[in-house]
């Protein structure tokens, strides 16, 4: 069997479900945080290989990856500091236990 | 690329220098009020590159990633005018910071840097970074009190905007998967080319456009991406809740209208479909916000599920750019004119509320009560903006909506429009018995209310431009319709 675009589509859209259900499912900041990187790693797939058979000639997916890649490590710098400043004044990074405001 | 292209994004790369001068001088000046002068500078600087260019031609620069036409001119001057207001609405707040100063300036400074580049972006490519540029910073400034509440509400903006932006890159994959290319005009060049089909016959072009508008849906805050507004509004500091509420809105409304225009509006039968569907989202978020908004109590919260409303009254120009398939302009430009009288109006309603609730201590509407007697000059300035954002005369809020509203009569809308007017009636509930509680209730304390020059300035101006765009508002929708002309209608 000879691996294809669907093959690679299959599986980032897997990935991308997995993260979002991580996202959805999760408490602690820090995993959810993880698993936003999951569903970005998930769309970088995507985009290698749909410009490795759409179009084979040029690099366009490959490098609007690279930019994906450089604004999620920003983002987890930020994140992971606000998380950091959170759990200073809270002592906890549970998702659920941050419910100072609702409604 | 040719080095001559430089000069034609002057406005974000003078901006971007000033940005990296604050941070420069902030190690070495101790008065940090200078700061907010260098800020305030670099702004006008910009905005008059900005000016400058209005008369050139339409260009695309750096292989087609940045557009230099009267609409992204439009919204950045109009981003850069909400960033002045709000620098200078901030400086009784950010004086009480210990530490930080200069980079709070800094970051309101690239997050607008962000937002120019996002409204003249004409690439999935440049759209995502410019769009991230400008999020990232604003995660920064709303945990920026690093007290519970306001970094709660930094964790809960950062993460579901990043969500949001996985999701929107996920559609911008889909897109660029199946037409090949990233550059808007591209793209549409490919999709002019599917056959008549509707977009059922597509799913995955259905599934990219479905998480595209998921992705800007966040960024404009439209239901049923609007979890976040309320709590990350009453968090963040005040000053950034405005900035949020108006320019970060304004932006991604830019965003929209160019991806949706451009790209998905030549063929006729999907620029129907996407209208429809922004038609009916309008119809649910100013529902949504307005019945919500009812039962608040916290101010801030209260202007978090308003803005929402008005996200809803703006889409319904979405709505009628849709319909109208490229046949005017009329959606183009009575969205343009909304979102400027808008962001004059909520950012002097803030600005009021800064200068008030900075004083008092407290963002409960209850202890409002009897302004009227202790700040009056306040609170008739924030009493016109709760007017103009109910949409009375003599006000913009008015003339925006009439404006708004008949576009998308002429484009066989009608039943949206009765559901906006509808929605009119309800938000005078919320925000005159605000006006109430001012005007009408005993003040539980005598105190005056000072504020500082930059603020009322900052108060002055916006009044000044609610009651220029309501009373003579013939030259502005001029301007709108020039920076709507360029979508080729």
């Amino acid at each position: 069997m000879s691996v294809g675009l669907e093959h690679y589509l299959i599986l980032s859209a897997v990935l991308f479900c997995i993260g979002l259900y991580g996202v959805l499912s999760k408490r602690n900041a820090v995993v959810i945080l993880m698993c936003v990187e999951i569903m970005l790693n998930a769309v970088n797939i995507t985009l290698v290989a749909f410009s490795r058979y759409v179009v084979p000639t040029l690099l366009t997916g490959q490098i609007f990856a690279i930019f994906v890649m450089a604004v999620a490590a920003a983002e987890a710098a930020v994140g992971i500091a606000i998380i950091i400043a959170i759990y200073r004044s809270r002592g906890t990074v549970d998702a659920e236990k941050f419910d100072l405001m609702k409604w | 690329m040719i080095i001559s292209e430089l000069q034609l994004i002057m406005p974000e790369l003078s901006l971007l220098g000033f940005a990296l001068l604050v941070i420069l001088l902030d190690l070495f000046i101790k008065q940090k009020k200078v700061l907010a002068g260098v800020s305030i500078a670099g702004l006008i600087v910009s905005a008059g590159f900005t000016l400058l260019m209005w008369g050139a031609p339409t260009v695309d620069i750096f292989y087609g990633m940045v557009a230099v036409d009267r609409f992204a001119l439009f919204f950045k001057l109009l981003l850069l005018v909400a960033a002045g207001l709000v620098i200078l609405a901030s400086q009784d707040y950010v004086s009480k910071f210990e530490r930080f100063q200069g980079e709070y300036y800094a970051l309101v400074l690239l997050s607008t840097f962000g937002m120019m580049l996002m409204a003249a972006a004409t690439d999935l490519i440049s759209i995502y970074v410019a769009l991230e540029l400008s999020s990232i910073s604003l995660y920064v400034l709303a945990s920026f009190l690093k007290d519970q509440k306001s970094t709660e509400a930094g964790l809960k903006y950062l993460l579901v905007g990043a969500v949001a932006s996985a999701v929107l890159l996920y559609g911008m994959a889909l897109v660029f998967g199946l037409t090949g290319h990233t550059c808007l005009i591209c793209i549409a060049d490919v999709i002019q080319g599917l056959p008549i089909a509707g977009l059922l016959e597509s799913p995955a072009l259905l599934l990219g456009i479905i998480l595209l508008i998921a992705g800007f849906g966040f960024k404009i805050a439209c239901v049923p991406f609007q979890m976040w507004v309320p709590d990350v509004y009453e968090g963040a500091p005040t000053p950034i809740t405005a900035y949020l509420s108006v320019a970060s809105k304004a932006a991604g409304f830019a965003v929209v209208l160019r991806v949706f225009f451009v790209t998905f509006g030549a063929p006729v039968w999907l620029s129907l479909d996407w209208g429809m569907l922004f038609a009916v989202l309008s119809a649910i978020t100013m529902t949504v916000g307005n019945v919500v908004a009812i039962v608040q109590t916290n101010i801030k919260r209260l202007f978090g599920y308003s803005s929402i409303a008005q996200a809803g009254y703006l889409m319904v120009g979405l709505a009628t750019v849709g319909m109208a398939a490229g046949t005017d302009a009329l959606g183009q430009s009575g969205l343009l004119f909304f979102l400027a009288s808008y962001a004059v109006t909520n950012l002097g309603a803030f600005i009021a509320i800064i200068a008030i609730s900075n004083r008092i201590d407290s963002d409960m509407i209850d202890d409002y009560a009897g302004m009227g007697k202790r700040a009056p000059l306040l609170a008739l300035a924030l009493t016109l903006c709760l007017v103009s954002l109910t949409g009375l005369p003599p006000t913009a809020g008015l003339i925006a909506k009439i404006y708004i509203f008949s576009g998308a009569i002429h484009h066989g809308l009608l039943w949206l429009v009765i559901i906006g007017v509808i929605n009119s009636c309800i938000s005078a509930y919320y925000y005159f018995r605000v006006v109430k509680v001012m005007w009408l209730e005993a003040p539980a304390s005598e105190g005056k209310v000072p504020s500082s020059w930059a603020l009322r300035t900052a108060l002055f101006l916006c009044c000044l431009f609610v009651l220029l765009l309501g009373v003579v508002p013939g030259c502005f929708i001029g301007i709108a319709e020039a920076a709507a002309r360029i979508f080729g209608s």
